[in-house]
């Protein structure tokens, strides 16, 4: 194992297990305790597996999962980056159809390995933004009436 | 015979209608590699919402069983599975295409999916009646046991390493134990408003099956899908169907192996195909020609990847523990309409859960059909970019999260259970046994809270959990899955470390 998923293995699992114990601490100190005796059989076995996990993760002897590499961190970035504003903030602020219209076009501009500098492709990348849009609408909006927050240009 | 009974059900207008729709989409995303059949069937779940329980599970059992077959189309044209359960039929069919008989092969598959996929319905049919009555004798204790059962076989035989499949369990678990306690009303867990009703079963499965895909694809960056489609010449489909029955011997394996390893609760169609390739090649006098595009090694794959989608949902509909990831998935399109599975299903239910299947029956012919008809343009699906996948699976994510409850919360813990479960799979950890533990773990507290109560006014807790030959049965069988998975993640380590010295 090189040593980025090493560090990678210790970070994760070092997650887990302060998830894991912090879970085992809130059900055996909170009250009322009979509502938490299911919680607490589950959180032990949880803490104990995952302090297990971190435990070999430490030693290095993590054998499987191969962790992310620096070009996948690179690639994925933006992508999730856009993900998380749409999903987060876009979504209620600019309202579902417009932040979805905008992530979409972006997402698409981002990854699409067409060229940018040919005007076919911006006007194919419209189209597939508007047609999508489209399908989105006649589903959500007409077909099951789903509600969605208020547009900002509405 | 109650199912020939609700036979009529399925051909009225709207179910017959929502069947073929359900076939023919499942086989164009099916063909769509990185479609798996689990997030095809949990993004069509928010579209079941209006319809009647019965129509909603029509269209996602016609989505299951034909995304399974549709991904032989871009494995067999393309050498790219559209879902694990299609890796075996790369190895022969696509040199089929190779060889020019793209045609041949394809109808092969279909053909042989179709006949694997009718004689797991009728186990299906015939089997779970059975099962469903003989499950009626199972108490609180039982059915806590065969509630942990199913998260740790899932756990222990759906993961790469034990240790993490089972932790993957007791995530989800816990998971299932925020919100509000059902008995004592108690606060549990809830560090964000988004949780405060507790983690809703459809957006959890959206998010867990979708996001890590979607972020997969953010990760491969600019690319295209540079694989070449192999051109399509026509063959007589008469003498595809006479080919298939004089290889008895594949499809009977197939059939065989995949209806068993449906039953099998965690093992799952990857498996199946690759199982049934193998055991024909063994048996094959023509064994030498696998792998240089011979037919029996399409007929076997194919017919036991479709085979094992009836058996499957054998454990989901009588003891309401789904036997697969997209058995989960269908279980959340159960309880979204209100109905629990388990051994009254067919007594309470009757007019849900046979139609349902016979469907599935029904939906193996017109999977045949309509696979033969549009294999050769669905493959052409398989060419969008990723990029234009990924935005379209976010942006249905997101849609369908939200369509629930109307609730940002949903959309929220959709993607942050998404997001979690991208980093976690990259750390050897499954989404399977997390999705098991969520939707497990509601019926395992209510009846261990409750065998805990019948407990302490009779026997005590432990003579009541631990007594009786059921009880035992089935701590036997979660012993040995784990014991049996840790022998094997042991010898293939053992194995990996001896060929890593002599390399």
């Amino acid at each position: 194992m090189t040593d980025l998923p090493r560090t990678q293995h210790i970070v994760a699992s070092g997650l887990i297990a302060g998830v894991g114990l912090s879970v085992a601490y809130v059900s055996f100190t909170q009250e009322p305790a009979g509502a938490f005796v299911f919680p607490r059989l589950i959180s032990s076995v949880f803490a104990v597996l995952a302090i297990w996990t971190f435990i070999k993760a430490l030693l290095g002897r993590t054998k499987v999962g191969a962790g992310i590499s620096g070009t996948e961190m690179r690639n994925m970035a933006p992508g999730l980056a856009i993900a998380i504003i749409y999903i987060f903030w876009a979504a209620k602020a600019l309202g579902f159809y417009t932040a979805t219209t905008l992530t979409f076009f972006i997402l698409l501009t981002l990854y699409d390995p067409a060229p940018h500098g040919d005007a076919r492709t911006w006007i194919k990348r419209v189209l597939i933004t508007a047609g999508f849009m489209a399908v989105m609408y006649g589903l959500f909006a007409l077909l099951l009436n789903v509600f969605t927050p208020k547009e900002i240009f509405s | 015979m109650d199912f020939l009974f609700y036979m009529g059900d399925v051909f009225t207008p709207i179910n017959f209608g929502l069947l073929l729709l359900g076939t023919i989409g499942g086989l164009i995303l099916g063909a769509t590699p990185g479609l798996s059949p689990t997030m095809t069937v949990a993004l069509m779940i928010p579209f079941t919402f209006k319809l009647e329980p019965q129509q909603g599970l029509i269209l996602l059992g016609a989505a299951y069983t034909s995304t399974v077959a549709g991904g032989a189309v871009s494995a067999i044209l393309l050498k790219i599975p559209g879902a694990p359960a299609n890796i075996a039929t790369t190895l022969d069919g696509h040199t089929m295409a190779q060889k020019g008989q793209g045609a041949k092969a394809l109808q092969l598959s279909f053909i042989a999916s179709a006949i694997g996929g009718l004689f797991g319905v009728f186990l299906l049919i015939f089997l779970t009646p059975v099962l469903a009555k003989w499950a009626l004798a199972f108490g609180p204790s039982e059915l806590f046991w065969l509630a942990i059962l199913g998260v740790t076989v899932i756990g222990t035989l759906d993961s790469s390493s034990v240790v993490k499949g089972l932790l993957s369990g007791c995530i989800g678990l816990w998971l299932a134990t925020i919100g509000f306690d059902d008995i004592m009303g108690a606060q549990r867990f809830i560090f964000h408003s988004s949780v405060s009703g507790g983690i809703n079963v459809i957006p959890a499965l959206i998010g867990l099956f979708a996001i890590p895909q979607v972020i997969t694809m953010f990760a491969k960056g600019r690319k295209g899908t540079d694989a070449e489609i192999i051109s399509v010449k026509r063959h007589p489909i008469g003498a595809a169907f006479r080919e298939v029955f004089a290889r008895k011997r594949a499809l009977s394996i197939g059939t065989a192996i995949g209806s068993i390893i449906g039953l099998i609760p965690g093992v799952g169609g990857q498996i199946a195909g690759l199982v049934a390739y193998d055991q024909s090649k063994k048996i094959s006098p023509e064994s030498a020609k696998f792998g240089t595009g011979h037919p029996e090694g399409v007929i076997a794959a194919e017919s036991a990847n479709n085979a094992m989608v009836g058996p499957s949902l054998v454990p989901l509909l009588t003891l309401s523990i789904p036997g697969s990831p997209t058995a989960a998935v269908l279980l959340g399109g159960l309880l979204i309409h209100g109905i629990f599975p388990g051994p009254t299903l067919f007594t309470q239910y009757p007019q849900v859960v046979w139609p349902f299947i016979n469907s599935m029956l029904i939906g193996q012919i017109l999977m045949c059909v309509f696979g033969l008809l549009i294999a050769g343009w669905a493959a052409n699906v398989a060419r969008v970019p990723p990029a234009v996948m990924a935005a379209v699976v976010l942006g249905l994510a997101v849609f369908g999260s939200y369509s629930v409850q109307h609730s940002m919360g949903d959309v929220y813990v959709m993607m942050a259970l998404g997001l979690a479960m991208f980093f976690l799979e990259r750390f050897g950890f499954s989404a399977a046994p997390l999705v098991l533990g969520l939707i497990l773990g509601p019926i395992a507290e209510a009846n261990f809270m409750q065998g805990a109560m019948i407990a302490n006014a009779t026997v005590g807790q432990m003579a009541y959990f631990f007594t009786g030959w059921l009880n035992w049965l089935l701590i036997v069988i979660v012993v040995v899955s784990i014991g049996y998975s840790i022998w094997m993640e042991l010898r293939q380590r053992r194995y990996t470390t001896k060929e890593d010295a002599t390399a």
